[in-house]
């Protein structure tokens, strides 16, 4: 254990605090520019920009009828694009809220009636739900069956058997023409 | 900050368990802490450290580089821009790798020749010496192949150019160039396994600095008067002395390093090799990485292809030899005014062949490569071992602290004309 022989002129006191000030004020400076090297590092990780460009797709509704519907590839996920039936429709808006795990009305979930657009990922842990193809069983409340866990979802694309907590997302869409949907 | 734990037991009971069953608390405190160090080190004994900082940057930025990058040839360009224009902080990590290589060998040049010049490769270093030459070596190897990564046209042309070199080697020159690859002429094959290689050389590396610095601490350090230390009174602790200085040489490093990357992140690097590569055509002038430009230098010196490929390769190897080429019984320069005078004209020759590499070796540059050449072997096989016998070395202070404690002269004068007589 080193003795600095230091000659303090002005008592050790007022030297201990120097330093100690010294130390601290570096150390600190140290301690950002470390931190700020680390994190871009990990920030390198998250999605890169071209990853973030808002994709968009454009699907042409007009050849789907009613009954049908098409899967599309946007981001990478699944998105499923069904042209509802009227007993379809009637049966997703006319449910009780405190029906539902994920209490949400179908107005809140669609934009146009018969046109139901949700991201066919289950929000259990990630598989595709059958139901979007017409020869799919489509579960007990006639929407979506998930194949892995058993969960279920409805005409408006919530959940009602579990074990999926949410909804399936619906993703950002918006109709550019009567014919046109543009997701993303 | 007083520690006033003993070496056997730390206070906190933590770390005490750690350290009971593997001391590593214990061996970073003998080694780093207490590690009795030459207190008369100067600046150019920062340089290890330095290195070693630029090994953790490089490894870093490197595995994080790796996570964006495609090691194929019609992707690996294109992978490189993307991680320029859209991975985040991209172009901070590229930036940094890349110039980071430049710091790297600079730190190393620096410590290299601090060891020339001090004799820090003499008994009982002459190990720790050699191994350091096989760090230099493997860098070497690991620099040239990332510099084929980005696929550019230098990218290309370099390897091509280097890789052909083993062409020369008499009987199995060819089967060897195209083993190495995989292919007939540079191409996909040779690119995958180049990243793989350059992926795991730098922690093969680590490996060897660790051996570097276990048998630095074997021996201990030495230091710019060449004379072992003889007690207390010539040491220091490492730390806070050294660990301290480290720091403040660290920083400067970094500004000068931030400088380059911030300022001038293009300068040290060609143009040429922001173009694809381009197997149909040569660019008009090929030049390595300024580091490499000596051997390149060498390399092109004369006008024989196997016998420029055996002067490049005998120009490291050479090194490996120099505790047996150096006769002199006297470590440091400081007491050797004729080796002084050779020692700075090799660093002269050194610095010619790097100018002499970078030009298109015709008019002047033939006759100054040469020279520098020629110089750089004469240095090592001839004036290291006749100097060893003629030269008469000045008289060694009896000790590290006795030319500034002990003695009848005062303090600091004795010791401090020697500096001046120097230039």
């Amino acid at each position: 254990m080193v003795d600095a022989t230091h000659q303090g002129g002005h008592g050790d006191d007022s030297e201990q605090t120097r330093r100690e000030f010294l130390f601290l004020a570096a150390g600190a400076v140290g301690a950002v520019a470390t931190a700020g090297a680390a994190w871009s590092l990990v920030d390198s990780m998250n999605p890169a920009a071209d990853t973030l460009a808002l994709s968009t797709t454009e699907i042409n509704v007009a050849p789907i009828q009613e009954g049908m519907g098409v899967t599309v590839l946007w981001r990478g996920k699944p998105v499923f694009v069904r042209h509802r039936t009227a007993k379809e429709i009637e049966e997703a808006q006319n449910v009780k809220l405190t029906d539902l795990l994920d209490p949400e009305t179908d107005q809140a979930r669609v934009q146009k009636a018969p046109w139901l657009v949700l991201i066919g990922v289950c929000t259990h842990l990630g598989c595709v739900p059958l139901g979007n193809k017409p020869t799919d069983e489509r579960g007990d409340w006639g929407g979506y069956r998930c194949p892995c866990h058993g969960s279920q979802y409805d005409t408006s694309g919530r959940v009602r058997r579990g074990p999926a907590p949410k909804n399936l997302e619906v993703p950002p869409y918006k109709f550019i023409s009567d014919t046109t949907v543009r997701v993303g | 900050m007083a520690h006033q734990t003993a070496p056997s037991s730390f206070k906190n009971p933590l770390i005490r368990w750690v350290d009971d069953r593997l001391p590593i608390f214990t061996l970073m405190y003998k080694e780093y802490s207490v590690f009795p160090t030459p207190r008369n080190f100067n600046y150019l004994w920062n340089f290890g450290a330095l290195a070693l900082f630029m090994l953790v940057t490089m490894i870093a930025t490197g595995v994080f580089l790796a996570m964006q990058y495609t090691p194929n040839t019609d992707l690996a360009f294109g992978s490189v821009e993307h991680i320029m224009r859209d991975v985040n902080y991209g172009w901070l990590l590229r930036y940094v790798h890349a110039n980071g290589s430049s710091m790297f060998f600079f730190a190393v040049y620096i410590h290299i020749f601090r060891g020339l010049y001090y004799g820090s490769y003499k008994r009982p270093r002459e190990l720790l010496w050699m191994i350091g030459v096989l760090i230099y070596l493997l860098m070497v190897a690991t620099a040239f192949m990332g510099y084929t990564l980005p696929w550019g046209q230098m990218s290309f042309w370099g390897a091509t150019v280097i890789t052909n070199l083993l062409g020369a080697l008499p009987v199995i020159g060819k089967s060897i160039t195209t083993w190495l690859w995989g292919g007939f002429a540079v191409g996909n094959p040779t690119l995958n396994r180049f990243f793989a290689l350059h992926y795991l050389l730098p922690f093969i590396i680590a490996a060897v600095v660790f051996l570097h610095v276990w048998a630095l601490h074997v021996t201990g350090s030495n230091n710019p008067l060449g004379v072992e230390p003889k007690s207390e009174k010539d040491t220091l602790p490492f730390h806070p002395y050294y660990t301290m200085k480290d720091m403040f040489g660290l920083t400067v490093f970094l500004i000068i390093y931030a400088l380059i990357v911030f300022y001038a992140p293009n300068y040290l690097g060609d143009p040429d090799n922001y173009i694809k590569a381009n197997p149909m055509q040569t660019p008009a002038h090929i030049v390595p990485e300024w580091y490499l430009l000596p051997y390149y230098a060498i390399l092109r010196s004369v006008p024989n292809k196997l016998i420029g490929v055996l002067l490049m390769f005998g120009a490291i190897l050479t090194l490996f030899l120099l505790p047996w080429l150096d006769t002199s019984k006297v470590r440091s320069a400081k007491f050797r005014p004729w080796y002084q005078w050779c020692f700075w004209f090799f660093v002269l020759a050194c610095i010619d062949l790097g100018v002499v590499g970078a030009h298109e070796p015709a008019g002047i540059w033939i006759l100054l490569g040469r020279v520098g050449s020629i110089y750089y072997f004469a240095f090592f096989w001839i004036l290291m071992p006749l100097l060893g016998w003629f030269e008469k070395p000045l008289p060694l202070p009896a000790s590290i602290s006795e030319p500034v404690l002990g003695g009848g002269k005062l303090s600091g004068s004795a010791i401090a004309a020697k500096p001046m007589e120097k230039a």
